[in-house]
């Protein structure tokens, strides 16, 4: 083995610009597999960090009705604020935040919104509720940008609002956009309105009762209070998880067409070694080599392919992918339109075990694929070989 | 039991009697064994090669061709002999039975005491790793390798240790006189140069017996009698028996014994006394 191993190397150094065609390609597949899971690793990781941030704090107590993709659960879906809550409320490290349904007529066009009631003084979201903080004639409300862009709302525009109060009354009032934030989570910006709690409260009629309450990581859970259901983080973030496994699912296809191509070079220059090489293999066989000891070696130079290209992709990989990881990847175009929880710049995260994985996937391909044209060599004749005798 | 006499034999050789600067000088002044090699077969320490009723037949078409009819030959220790005859009279397929690269259709071949028919592949292999040494007209170098490594293949089959390859090697290129080419690639090198790579590969391992293909077919006549003479002063210095494959007249000349082949059969065979 360690024969084949040097005599391999000789053999692939000494074919100089060939071998180095193939290792460059090789390499460069190497690179950009380990980029693009990377980019995946880093878009899941951005995602759950702006999910946190912005939407779930580290977990959420929703009330039993509350189902966010059902809005007439909205009406049932309010508990006073349990007395259990109350002193970490005050601490800063939980929220409350009070959900219903409304319409705002924008520009004579007529929307229906989520309203959400939310804290002016609250720190555990990035939402920039302090904004709601402000002494205007009209009601106080921010909106994301993806809101803002789709209503043609920017700050300073008041619009009218329509709600129903807990009796089914309907009444109106005229808000006035103070923020438009930006938070590369679609979840808290589509279709939704923030205004100050309290306002939301009297206007519906439900004093002191919230929806959801949003906590940190300095809320230590103990007893769930009665009517409300725990949300824990993992359980919120899952649908991040199968967004990324989907998105993941769909470039298998492009590695797969990328393995493909290497696969086809190696491949390709086996089976011209085989033919162009007939005289040496009948000279090796002549020094005393079996033929299996030539396949052998053929399938040695082969995946050896792959060896040069990992040390060739560390050369000028690891300094392109610690580069990208530092300055990230900005998308050509805007993500905001994407509707989906992706940042405009992602930052790869590379594992170990990603390229690890990588290497050996790539290896083990390799000599496969160098194995099978070689395999012809045992059923060389010698003699013939040794004339060069194309078979 | 020849093998092992002839190895030891040759191992035990002052490699350094083997003329230093000039390798194709007297050589074998010191040594006696002239006798020997000058009246095979019987003279000598014993039979190297024996054929009996060796027949190889090729499918061609839709029926056979005979390309050995019947051969009949012994070859002993220590021979410089030729197979002579035109192109197509059979003189590789001989050797390459010879050499075990190939299988008789019918008779037998011994071969350092080994039925060539009755080698497996891997015996075969082995046979040739340890006691033969190739030299084919066209060379056959590793191209990529350099002279070294060229010359150091056979004994990276035959687990020496760097140190011990490093000094058959270094050996190996004096005799043939390219020391100096040590880390030349073979598309550097003249054709003369080339076959004395080739011969320093197959002498390097010291076999007891080397098939020679036409090794002089592309050399102009200087490197043929420079080659030729190499061989001959290893022939007489380390008791290798060499067997040429030819119908070169300067290659003929050098040869102590004469064998003629003609469509398949051996024509004449005769010695050569001075
Ligand atoms: N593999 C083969 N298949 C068919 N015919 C062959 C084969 N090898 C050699 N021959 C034939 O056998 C004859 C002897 O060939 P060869 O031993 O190469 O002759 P020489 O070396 O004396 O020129 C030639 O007629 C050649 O065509
Ligand atoms: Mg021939």
């Amino acid at each position: 083995m360690w024969l084949a191993i040097k005599l391999a190397y000789r053999n692939l150094i000494g074919a100089g610009l060939r071998t180095w065609l193939n290792v460059l390609v090789l390499s460069f597949s190497f690179v950009v597999i380990i980029w693009m899971k990377g980019i995946m690793v880093g878009w899941d990781y951005q995602a759950k960090t702006d999910m946190t941030n912005w939407q779930i704090g580290a977990g959420q107590y929703w009330h039993e009705n509350y189902d966010p993709y059902d809005p007439f659960t909205f009406d049932e879906s309010h508990i006073e604020i349990p007395e259990l809550l109350k002193s970490e409320i005050s601490n800063q490290n939980i929220t409350p935040m009070l959900i219903a349904q409304g319409t705002i007529y924008p520009q004579g066009r007529m929307q229906s919104v989520v309203l959400k009631g939310i804290d002016p003084t609250q720190k555990v979201l990035y939402l920039p509720s302090e904004k709601l903080d402000t002494a205007i004639t009209a009601l106080p409300a921010f909106v994301g940008q993806l809101m803002a862009s789709s209503m043609k709302l920017t700050v300073g525009d008041r619009v009218m609002l329509r709600w129903r109060d807990e009796n089914g009354t309907f009444d109106a009032a005229e808000i006035e956009i103070v923020d438009i934030f930006s938070s590369n989570v679609p979840a808290v910006e589509t279709g939704q309105v923030y205004i100050p709690l309290d306002k939301l409260q009297q206007m519906i009629g439900l004093e002191n009762r919230a929806t959801i309450f949003t906590f940190n990581e300095n809320f230590k859970k103990e007893n769930t209070p009665d009517g409300l259901v725990l949300k824990s983080k993992d359980e919120l973030t899952k649908a991040v998880d199968d967004m990324i496994k989907t998105k993941n699912s769909g470039q298998s296809v492009f590695y797969f067409i990328l393995i493909l191509l290497v696969m086809l070079a190696i491949f390709d220059t086996q089976v011209l070694s085989i033919f162009r090489r007939q005289k040496e293999i009948g000279t090796y066989i002549a020094l005393g080599y079996t033929r299996r000891q030539v396949v052998g070696l053929f399938t040695v130079e082969g995946g050896m392919h792959a060896i040069l290209a990992a040390v060739v992709a560390a050369a000028y990989g690891i300094p392109f992918l610690a580069w990208q990881a530092k300055v990230g990847f900005t998308m050509p175009v805007d993500t905001s339109e994407f509707g989906m929880a992706i940042a405009q710049t992602l930052y790869p995260v590379y594992g170990v075990g990603l390229v690890l994985a990588t290497t050996c996937i790539v290896l083990i391909v390799t000599t496969i694929v160098s194995y099978f044209p070689s395999r012809k060599i045992a059923r060389m004749n010698p003699t013939e070989a040794l004339r060069g005798k194309i078979q | 039991m020849n093998e092992s006499n002839n190895n030891a034999e040759s191992k035990n050789t002052p490699l350094g009697g083997l003329g230093v600067k000039s390798p194709l000088g007297d050589l074998g002044v010191e040594r006696n064994n002239n006798a020997e090699t000058q009246t095979p077969p019987s003279g000598g320490g014993g039979v190297i090669i024996t054929t009996s009723q060796l027949i190889k037949r090729f499918p061609m078409g839709k029926g056979e061709f005979t390309a050995l009819k019947g051969i009949d030959l012994e070859f002993g220790i220590g021979e410089f002999a030729g197979l002579i005859g035109p192109s197509g009279s059979g003189k590789t397929t001989l050797l390459n039975i010879l050499g075990s690269l190939d299988s008789p259709t019918e008779g037998e071949a011994i071969v350092l005491g080994q039925s060539v028919s009755k080698l497996s592949a891997k015996g075969a292999a082995r046979l040739r790793k340890e006691s033969l040494g190739f030299i084919f007209q066209s060379y056959n170098l590793l191209q990529v390798h350099t002279v070294f490594e060229n010359v150091e293949f056979p004994l990276l089959l035959l687990n020496y240790t760097a140190a011990e390859r490093k000094k058959m090697v270094m050996d190996a290129l004096e005799w043939v006189g390219l020391t100096d080419k040590v880390k030349s690639k073979p598309p550097k090198l003249s054709g003369g140069e080339c076959q004395r790579v080739a011969i320093a590969r197959a002498m390097v391992k010291r076999p007891s017996l080397v098939l020679a293909d036409e090794p002089t077919a592309n050399l102009d006549a200087a490197n043929s009698h420079n080659i030729l003479k190499t061989m001959e002063n290893l022939n007489r210095q380390l008791k290798t028996t060499f067997l040429f494959a030819t119908h070169d007249e300067k290659v003929i000349g050098y040869l102590k014994r004469k064998i003629f082949l003609k469509d398949g059969y051996v024509d004449k065979d005769e010695l050569v006394n001075n």
